[in-house]
Formats: C-alpha cells, sequence, structure tokens
C-alpha cells in the first residue's frame, strides 16, 4: 500500500496496448495486400473518423444523435465550394471546413446541452433534415440535387497528386485520422474526458458535485462538429465531388448504426465498426445489390443482442475471461 | 456571532394543491450537526431539494452565509460550498472510485474542462481524492467500477463524493438508508469526525441515531417546521410524541 498505487492505476489506463499499435501497424497493409481497395480503404478511413467524432459525444458523454451527417455534410460543402471557387489547396480546405462545422455545432450546442434522449433524438433529426432541405434548395451555392461540380483539388503539399487509384486519398486520410484520434485520445484521458464520462454515467450527479454540464456538453459537442466537418472535407476532396447524399438521414443512421456495432465509448469501436460495415457493405453489394441492407440488418440484431457493448466490447470481455481461465 | 452558515426565509413550494413547503423558517449555525426528522412526505427532501438548487421555491429566500442563494444554480451553489448527498445512491456507476471522487476534486478546482493534459498529470487532485478514500476506509475497494462495490462502500463513496467539492454546508439526505443498524452507527462515526468548520443537517429516522449524533432536532410535519430544540426538548414535547414518535411506537 504505497502512495504511488492510484498513480500506477490511472498511468496503466492511458498507456498505449500492444493491440492499438498492432491496429495502427495494419492499417498500413491495404498499400501491399490490398492495392485495388485503396479507393474504398480511404472511404472506409472516413467514416471511421467520422464515427470517432460521434463516439465523442454518445460513447463518452452519452448525447444521442441522429443528425449528425449535418456537420459531415457542412465540411464536404465547406471543402468542395472552397475549391470550386478557385482555392484548392487540402489542408487549408480542412481547416475551413472544420472551423464551418464547428461553428454551426457551436451554435446548436445551446439547444443540445438542454435535451437528453428522445428529445435530443427528434431535435438531432430535426437539424439534419433541415440542412439537408437547405442544400437541395440553395442549388446555386451548392449544385442542388445535380451535387456540386467543378471541385479541382491541387496536389497535397503541391507535390502528391489525387491519383485514380486512391494512394494518395488513403495515405492523406489515413494521416488525418491517425492524427485526429491521437488528439481524440489525449482528450478522453485528460480531466475533460473524465467529466464527460461523468455525465455519462449520472448527469443528475454531475450539477450536484459542482460541475458544470452543459459547459462541457457545449465544449464537445462544437469538438465532434469540427472533426465530423473534417471527415466531410477528406470525401468531398478524395472524391473531387459533393453529392447531396453527405447529409442525408442515411448517412446519419449508419454512422450511429456503425459505432454501436464497433462498440461505443471506446475510441477504436467506430473505425473498427467502419472496417466490418464497410467491406460487408462491399462484399454483399457484390453478389446481393438490391437487398444487401437485409444481410446488415440481421447483422445489426445479432450484435447488439449477444454483444451490448459492441464487437470492441464482446472482444474486450472474451479477452478478460480467457486471461482469467489462463491465470 | 456570525450570520448562520444556511438559513432559509419564509420558503414555499407547492406541486399543485400539494403544499410541500410552507413557510420554513430555518437556520443552521456554523460548525452546527443538526438532525432533520419527521414521518414520510413531511418534505424533508423537499428542502434539501429547495435549498441545493434543485427546485425552485415559490416564494422565500435563501442564504448561504451572508449571501443569497435563492436564484442561483445548483452547481454555483456547490462551488460556494452548499453540498448534498442523496438517500438513493446517485453515484457514477462505471467509473471507479478513484476516478469518481478525482472528477469531483478536479471540478472543484477548475481543471474539468482541461483537455490537453492527461488526468494522471493532475498529481495533487489524484492525491486527496484517495486520501478521502483512505479516510472512509474505502483504499483497498478504490480501483474497482462503483457499481461493484458493496451497497454499504456505495454509501460511503456518497459522502467521499461530497467532501470533495470542500464543503461548507453538508446536506445528508438519509446517509444511513438501507445501512444495517451496526453498519450505520460505523458511518455516522465517519460523519461525527468530519470538520468541525463543516456545518451538517441530516435527515435520518433512527431516534438512537438522532439522540446521539445530533445537537439540535428539527421536526418536519406536513411541509412546515412543528418544532425544533435540543434532543432533551424534542424527546419530552408532547406534539413530537404525538405526530411521531408516538406515531411509529404504536406503528
Amino acid at each position: 500500500m504505497t502512495p504511488a498505487e492510484p498513480h500506477l492505476y490511472l498511468q496503466a489506463q492511458i498507456r498505449w496496448h500492444r493491440l492499438e499499435i498492432a491496429f495502427w501497424v495494419a492499417t498500413l497493409l491495404p498499400f501491399l495486400l490490398f492495392k485495388s481497395y485503396l479507393v474504398l480503404a480511404s472511404q472506409i478511413a472516413i467514416t471511421g473518423l467520422f464515427a470517432l467524432s460521434l463516439d465523442l459525444i454518445l460513447g463518452y458523454a452519452g448525447i444521442v444523435s441522429l443528425g449528425h451527417a449535418a456537420f459531415f455534410g457542412l465540411g464536404s460543402y465547406a471543402a468542395g465550394i472552397v475549391s470550386k471557387h478557385g482555392w484548392g489547396e487540402p489542408l487549408t480546405g480542412l481547416v475551413i471546413a472544420a472551423a464551418v462545422a464547428g461553428l454551426v455545432g457551436y451554435a446548436a450546442s445551446f439547444v443540445i446541452a438542454r435535451f437528453r434522449h428522445l428529445a435530443l433524438i427528434m431535435i438531432t433529426l430535426g437539424m439534419g433534415l433541415l440542412l439537408h432541405e437547405a442544400a437541395n434548395s440553395a442549388s446555386w451555392l451548392t449544385g442542388g440535387a445535380d451535387g456540386l461540380q467543378g471541385v479541382r483539388m491541387w496536389p497535397l503539399f503541391g507535390y502528391f497528386k489525387f491519383d485514380l487509384y486512391g494512394v494518395t486519398a488513403y495515405t492523406y486520410s489515413l494521416a488525418v485520422l491517425f492524427l485526429i484520434f491521437l488528439a481524440a485520445r489525449r482528450l478522453i484521458h485528460s480531466p475533460f474526458g473524465l467529466s464527460l464520462r461523468g455525465i455519462r454515467e449520472n448527469p443528475v450527479r454531475m450539477p450536484a458535485i459542482g460541475a458544470p454540464s452543459r459547459a462541457h456538453i457545449r465544449k464537445v459537442y462544437t469538438i465532434s462538429a469540427a472533426i465530423a466537418g473534417v471527415a466531410g472535407a477528406l470525401l468531398a476532396q478524395t472524391t473531387q465531388t459533393v453529392s447531396l447524399e453527405v447529409l442525408s438521414f442515411q448517412r446519419s443512421a449508419d454512422v450511429l448504426v456503425i459505432l454501436i456495432l464497433g462498440g461505443a465509448g471506446r475510441l477504436y469501436g467506430g473505425i473498427l465498426g467502419a472496417v466490418i460495415y464497410m467491406v460487408a457493405r462491399d462484399q454483399l453489394s457484390g453478389f446481393n445489390p438490391q437487398y444487401w441492407y437485409f444481410w446488415i440488418g440481421i447483422m445489426l440484431i445479432v450484435v447488439v443482442m449477444f454483444l451490448p457493448n459492441g464487437i470492441l466490447g464482446g472482444l474486450a470481455r472474451f479477452g478478460a475471461s480467457s486471461r482469467a481461465k489462463a491465470a | 456571532m456570525n450570520a448562520p452558515a444556511l438559513s432559509t426565509r419564509g420558503l414555499d413550494k407547492s406541486f399543485g394543491s400539494l403544499v410541500v413547503a410552507s413557510g420554513i423558517e430555518f437556520a443552521l449555525p456554523q460548525g452546527a450537526r443538526y438532525a432533520l426528522v419527521g414521518p414520510n412526505g413531511a418534505g424533508k427532501t423537499t428542502l434539501i431539494n429547495l435549498m441545493t438548487g434543485m427546485l425552485q421555491p415559490d416564494a422565500g429566500r435563501i442564504f448561504l452565509g451572508d449571501e443569497e442563494i435563492t436564484s442561483l444554480r445548483p452547481e454555483e451553489r456547490v462551488k460556494r460550498g452548499l453540498v448534498r448527498t442523496f438517500q438513493i445512491n446517485s453515484l457514477f456507476p462505471r467509473l471507479s472510485a478513484l476516478e469518481s471522487v478525482t472528477l469531483a476534486v478536479c471540478e472543484r478546482q477548475g481543471h474539468g474542462g482541461a483537455i490537453w493534459r492527461s488526468l494522471p498529470a493532475y498529481r495533487e487532485a489524484v492525491d486527496e481524492a484517495y486520501a478521502i478514500l483512505l479516510s472512509l476506509r474505502l483504499g483497498n475497494d478504490c480501483y474497482r467500477p462503483t457499481r461493484e462495490l458493496a451497497y454499504g462502500q456505495q454509501r460511503l463513496l456518497e459522502i467521499a463524493l461530497a467532501l470533495a467539492t470542500r464543503p461548507r454546508v453538508l446536506l445528508l439526505d438519509e446517509p444511513a438508508a438501507g445501512v444495517p443498524i451496526e453498519g450505520s452507527a460505523e458511518l455516522f462515526d465517519a460523519i461525527s469526525g468530519l470538520a468541525e468548520h463543516i456545518s451538517v443537517l441530516f435527515i435520518e429516522h433512527d431516534m438512537d441515531i438522532v439522540f446521539r449524533f445530533a445537537s439540535r432536532i428539527i421536526v418536519m410535519v406536513g411541509g412546515s417546521v412543528l418544532v425544533d430544540g435540543t434532543p432533551e426538548e424534542i424527546a419530552a414535547d408532547p406534539r413530537v410524541r404525538e405526530v411521531y414518535l408516538g406515531k411509529k411506537r404504536h406503528g
């Protein structure tokens, strides 16, 4: 019983696990083994980043959203429109997209912080639909239902062109995903991250220990919106087009499914969910193009029934019980 | 003599036609140990909810020391030192006890919004949280998730969370609720061992404990204060015998 004990316990929680390092090394495999799938890999990295942004609010702070595509779409359009009007530099495009989505997220957060549960689902759903229709009708700006044409990206760092095979796209998306992941990992292990988990675990108790829950919620919602905006911008830049689909309800629902499949509140859940979901969609739509959602539906039901904490939660439990048996 | 640590003037609250607080005049001196008793539905918890800002009164004013706090939000009252615990455990089930108390310490120190440095970097906060847990004999189990702790330990964690906010006034809503008799005496030993500058008001049904630990007793019935006095006065008061003690004895 030494005074250092609580520090060792907390240090152990933030230490990098071997599996984490293995995971990030594995993200490089597509360059060697699946060269013809780099475009898909890039989309997976983008969706994983989008799911990570949702994880910060849903998995950590317990704030449900059924309209998170609003911020993804805002980022997409911001990056696309900037490029269409003559500024095709990718990195500043990301920054602009993050600022636009973050600003709208900050404004929305004043409403979000006042509600929970069902009311929140309805409000976020409503905001998503609202933005979708706004983009649809503002066709002078967004191209409306035809999509935004004329997005031309300059080479990354003035050198790496966005090629047809997705080499630059995947490198770029993966690097951005990794950097934002590092920041998110820092955030959740900070006192702020602990406060977010407090809000998720017991929103009633938080004010009783003097915590300004609403200010915390506004902060994390703004951060989450900005990250979703970056994900959207990556999609616009790597595909050099923006369609209305980026703001669709389908996209909001998909990212929620992906996060719950993978395991919310675990940082890696969204990325793992994106890998499984998008590879499954790619494969299933190959042999069953019309009905592939049937299989996704089954997968979702099975996972929620048998692995309430998602695939990652199930793996963690399996790992813990096999360690216990070995001991 | 200073102003009372906590006081109310003419506090009223009703839900529709149900009056839960009516004209409550209450004063808790600095460093006092007061008990709040009364039959179920007398409005004891409601009074705590009003004083801590979880309910807004229809009329009346609340003072913490000299400062009026009637319109402050709950977390602002906590920042000023008015802190409560809950009759039914209101904890963070999937956080460990150490994390929970560290959370409360960090929020008190204003680090709750700090994003960039990791939690272990806040060494003093962690040390303080651990010291609180040790003082309540939760040191050995503080790494386990709260939901896995024994019920009595969870009751202690309720108090640990409150202490982490460094209260000046502590309102304990049946701190020993659901704890077996022997455990509840132990729990109240911990409470009476609190620093003297902390003023304490506790709700408790066990009259033996009330008489042992309270210097003064406030009896509530039907949303108003029936009588308040020293334990001897309360024990001798015929009205109290009738509405509370008597009823309990015959029941």
